[in-house]
């Protein structure tokens, strides 16, 4: 029995005509999951509620990150239509490459790099050079949290308290953490956005980014250390 | 031995489970000896839910009209 054709990891070039589509689909060293196959497939049908699911599976996550290279909410609404539109236009020549949504979520970063450029605000992001961060190294825990043989010399305290979970739970700490990220530098929130707030895995926010894995970790660090550093200053304020 | 001070700059490479076997060790090692990086590394984990928890679902996006227009001449 033929494995399907989701399960066939592909080595070389396999062609397929798809029955009900004149659309040949060209596999290369890549896995087209069949989720993605029959999600392209129906689009290319012209099937409008695979559109609509699409559009509503993404469109949230998609608005956040366009946030982040560009603040306004008018135009990032903008880039994200742009990107579905640029999605249509370029299905057709969807090689299964990479997965339908990390190829979505390039179209929409590279969109919004590029808008971002036009927006006299976002000047210095849009360079997408270093951050200022990525030159100097940053540290996880301020220096004099520890004595000079680096033992704590103020050690984390405990964060679940009285009620452990509730007052985590509460609006106001989430509204701390979701600040902390938008203060982040462009990088550290794009990664963390996308690993700790989206939930995508290392490969798939590298693949988005166009980064090295060691570079997102790097990254990943930075963001994850001044988020809960903020965090700990907040909670123990109450 | 790891420091306290240089557990809080693995802690990440830990968490993606991409610390070398070595490193692996110490730093457990150091974790059982240490509650103090124990309760370091569970300020961390807690971060991160709380992080997951953050994109509040609104009710389902509206896919706009403009948008299902241009399918529909797309799709000819």
């Amino acid at each position: 029995m033929r494995a399907p054709l989701a399960e066939i990891e592909i080595r070389g070039v396999f062609c397929q005509e798809l029955r009900d589509s004149q659309v040949r689909i060209v596999l290369e060293e890549g896995r087209l999951s069949r989720r993605d196959e029959e999600q392209v497939r129906r689009l290319l049908n012209g099937d409008e509620s695979a559109f609509v699911e699409l559009v509503r599976t993404h469109q949230a996550s998609l608005t956040r990150l366009a946030r982040v290279f560009v603040r306004d909410a008018a135009i990032a609404e903008e880039v994200v239509q742009e990107t579905w539109l640029a999605v249509l236009s370029g299905l057709r020549g969807f090689e299964g490459r990479s997965t339908l949504k990390t190829w979505i979520f390039r179209i929409l970063v590279n969109r919004a790099r590029t808008r971002a450029t036009r927006e006299s605000r976002t000047v210095a992001f849009a360079e997408l050079g270093l951050d200022a961060d990525e030159v100097e190294a940053g540290v996880a825990v301020e220096r004099d949290r520890f004595t000079p043989s680096g033992k704590w010399a103020r050690p984390p305290a405990a964060w679940d308290v009285d009620t452990p979970e509730e007052i985590l739970l509460r609006q106001e700490t989430l509204a701390v953490v979701e600040t902390t990220v938008e203060e982040l530098p462009p990088r550290q929130r794009l990664v963390i956005t996308l690993r700790d707030m989206e939930g995508m895995d290392a490969r798939e926010a590298c693949d988005i980014l166009g980064i090295t894995e060691t570079h997102q970790r790097v990254l990943l660090h930075r963001a994850r250390s001044k988020v809960r550093s903020s965090l700990e200053s907040y909670l123990e304020r109450k | 031995m790891l420091s306290c001070q240089e557990m809080t700059e693995l802690v990440t490479d830990y968490l993606e489970k991409r610390l070398t076997l070595m490193d692996r060790i110490r730093f457990r090692m150091h974790l059982g000896l240490c509650r103090h990086c124990r309760g370091y590394l569970e300020q961390m984990r807690a971060t991160i839910r709380l992080l997951g928890r953050l994109p509040t679902q609104e009710e389902e996006p509206e896919v706009p009209e403009e948008l299902l227009r241009r399918f529909a001449s797309w799709k000819k």
